[in-house]
């Protein structure tokens, strides 16, 4: 038997190499190894525990604490004692309604082993392909139908004939590993999961499009994921899969890894590649485009992590295969990072076409405490909410774009009745204006005077006439940034003002946030029934506030109370109410 | 800078000699060399700048543009703990607001500062990918999940308590 720990960055965030370490310890004599993410990061630190080839066993939520028992049981071949750790048949259907192709390794294989991954079948697609014309690789992605998956949906097969018809020597090869979406996690999950099939899809895009030298742009703050990168691209140049004269034939293509330094604008492929080139991540103007000149002044060609991880699949398979999942529009599958009120959350991927409830309800299980769904973000702060009654909505780059969210990289932040609209509107436009470079006045300046609304109007200042100004403004944003990043900054308010106008009028005419959530808008009381008159608010609270004598229901004045919320959190018989 | 009598800091450019060597004719590595000054000095020094820009032939405006526009980047050394507080969507859904009024007014400092004694610096992060964790921070590479305010004042004296120790 063998004991696989998951050591994605979340698992490893939950415990998961404390485990590791405490099984190694006990279990002298017990094969042990890692792997990347399952997916399931609700159930982190996962422990799998094979037979032969087989899983016999997954436990969940494993802590170091457990280490003993695991051992114990393999060493033992008794598995039942594992009963209580092992995972339930309800928390096993998360992967039965997904179709993994881009994530088809990861959680299964050893990241850091390329034998695992060529035992997977892994480099099979590059032997192909090298038989292969490039022209006829092209065709098979076209035939796929595959698109970026960083957002914008292009046709992959289109942005790599682009570059391949392109005059100019050298061309590039760059990989978009900067995921600066907040609360989108797909990409580092590749990476650290399943490298080799990120070098194996951007190898035979290479091909494709004639390219010698291939970048992998990785944000900063993914350390490990940069680690497990490095070492896959050695193990592939031992190997013979990267470099001089790959396998025999000739065709010589080497990769490097390029670690961002934290700016969500170069995502943007014009930024990302003056970033590269070691400057500010502005955008440029295009045209021209990167395949006419691109990384230094070459012809460049930039696809997303999630693009690159379908293609080795797509040639082992057919684009015909690909193609026939999904809807007229967009095929295959799509990554989510399913995260917020939700009760399972984590990573899926599915086929297109599935609704958004589906993923919701039967993979992620439903809401957090079983309240009630309000929306779901798509697309973090580029994109757009979809409101529960829209939930039907299939996943399909069309069909998104109608309701006034898009596709985007595979965020999907669930919101319950909590969550205050008006204020999550503000939340994304505070973090495009922030991250927003400052090369064009109207994202500049833009998404500096949306998010002062914003704020006026969370705070009970908000005037008549403030919706159709933000209305106004993001029309004016939209289509006068110069960017990805200001065209699109605008989505999360406009998308909030169509579905939740009323919250917005609440704030505004009322001076009322609807769910309690707008601090400045909200009333602390402390309820007399419940109050014990211990006398802990009293003396914490910073402004004084709050008097009473010692046994009696203590009282706030309005007048001084700063709205802190620390009398919420101390009070132990929550006699404090908010409204 | 060398002629400098104010009461600067004067850093040890020696440390950086073979970073410099390693990627002064090599263009485009300018994030590079300031990553791995950043990692020599814990932070970018105004005299290490000046220093960068002359022997990458550019100008000191140059470098100090190239730092000031990516956050990785600090001007200021930071403290011995230094406080990642995620604010990425799923964090904030989960309430990483009130995390961070907690954690400033336990240490009497905002995003961006650190506290007096030099042991903490806060620094609100956009993401840091533990999204089923949330709301989460990292202090020096540890990562706290699933925080409450309380639990996070508690983790902050937990680590006064052992400095005091020491």
């Amino acid at each position: 038997m063998r004991i696989v720990v998951g050591e994605g960055s979340c698992g490893i965030a939950a415990g998961a190499h404390k485990v590791y370490e405490a099984i190694e310890k006990l279990g002298s004599g017990i094969e042990l190894g890692i792997t990347g993410c399952i997916g399931m990061c609700f159930l982190e630190p996962i422990v799998d525990i094979y037979d032969k080839d087989l899983l016999a066993c997954r436990l969940v939520r494993v802590k170091e604490s457990d280490a003993q028992t695991i051992v114990q049981a393999v060493k033992s071949g008794d598995l039942t004692q594992l009963s209580g750790l092992a995972i339930t048949e309800d928390d096993k259907s998360f992967l039965d309604k997904q179709t993994r192709i881009a994530l088809r390794n990861c959680g299964i294989i050893d990241p850091t082993d390329i034998d695992q991954y060529i035992n997977a079948g892994g480099y099979k697609a590059l032997e192909k392909v090298l038989s292969m014309t490039p022209q006829a690789v092209i065709d098979e992605i076209k035939v796929s139908g595959l698109a970026g998956r960083g957002g914008a949906g292009f046709p992959t097969w289109f942005k790599w004939n682009a570059a391949r018809e392109s005059n100019g020597e050298p061309k590039y090869l760059i990989c978009n590993a900067d995921e600066g979406d907040p609360g989108a996690f797909m990409d580092r999950a590749v990476i650290e999961s399943d490298p080799h099939n990120l070098i194996e899809g951007m190898l035979i895009g290479a091909y494709a499009i004639g390219a010698a030298e291939m970048v992998v742009y990785v944000r900063a703050e993914y350390p490990l994921a940069i680690v497990r990168l490095e070492k896959a691209i050695e193990q592939a140049r031992e190997k013979g899969y990267l470099g001089k004269n790959i396998l025999g034939t000739g065709f010589c293509c080497d990769m490097r890894i390029k670690a961002g330094a934290g700016a969500f604008v170069c995502g943007e492929e014009t930024a990302l590649i003056e970033s590269l080139e070691g400057k500010r991540g502005m955008p440029r103007l295009k045209p021209p485009f990167p395949a006419q000149c691109g990384y230094n002044d070459q012809p460049s060609n930039i696809n997303n992590v999630e693009t690159f991880a379908n293609v080795a699949w797509i040639i082992q398979n057919g684009g015909e295969k690909f193609a026939a999942m999904g809807t007229k529009d967009s095929k295959g599958t799509k990554v989510f990072a399913l995260t917020g009120k939700i009760k399972r959350g984590g990573l899926v991927e599915v086929p297109m076409g599935m609704t958004i409830r589906d993923i919701i309800y039967d993979i992620g299980g439903g809401i957090r405490g079983d309240r009630k769904c309000k929306a779901v973000q798509l697309g973090g702060p580029s994109g757009g909410c979809v409101p529960y009654d829209k939930f039907d909505t299939v996943i399909d780059y069309k069909a998104l774009a109608a309701t006034g969210a898009i596709m985007g990289s595979g965020g999907m932040v669930v919101m319950d009745d909590t969550t205050c609209m008006v204020g999550m509107a503000k939340f994304f436009l505070d973090f495009t204006a922030k991250e927003s470079c400052g090369k064009c006045v109207h994202c500049r300046i833009g998404t500096k005077r949306l998010l002062e609304i914003l704020d006026r109007i969370t705070k009970g200042e908000g005037k008549d006439g403030d919706i159709e100004l933000l209305e106004e403004l993001c029309d004016g944003v939209k289509s006068g940034a110069l960017c990805g990043l200001g065209q699109t900054a605008p989505n999360p308010v406009l998308s909030t003002i169509r579905y939740f106008r009323d919250e917005y009028e609440a704030h505004i005419k009322e001076k009322r946030c609807p769910v309690g959530e707008c601090r400045d808008l909200l009333t602390y009381t402390i309820e007399k029934e419940k109050c014990r008159g211990c006398t802990l608010c009293a003396k914490k609270c910073p402004a004084k506030a709050i008097s009473g004598e010692v046994k009696k229901p203590h009282e706030i004045d309005k007048e001084v109370c700063i709205k802190c919320g620390q009398c919420v959190t101390l009070c132990r018989f929550g006699a404090i109410s908010v409204r | 800078m060398k002629d400098c009598k104010c009461s600067h800091k004067i850093s040890d450019l020696s440390l950086i000699k073979n970073v410099l060597d390693q990627y002064k004719d090599k263009p485009g590595s300018l994030i590079t060399v300031l990553q791995k000054a950043q990692e020599i000095y814990g932070y970018l020094p105004t005299d290490v700048i000046y220093h960068i820009a002359d022997v990458m032939k550019t100008t000191p405006a140059e470098v100090m543009g190239v730092a000031t526009f990516y956050t990785q980047f600090r001007l200021k050394p930071v403290g011995k703990y230094l406080i990642m507080l995620c604010q990425g969507t799923a964090c904030h859904v989960n309430g990483s607001e009130r995390i961070e009024s907690a954690i400033c007014q336990r240490l009497g400092i905002c995003d961006g500062d650190t506290t007096q004694d030099g042991m903490f610096s806060l620094k609100n992060v956009a993401c840091l990918g533990c999204c089923s964790l949330s709301p989460v921070m990292m202090i020096n590479g540890e990562t706290y999940g699933s925080l409450t305010p309380q639990k996070a004042i508690e983790i902050i004296d937990g680590l006064y308590a052992k400095e005091a120790d020491k």
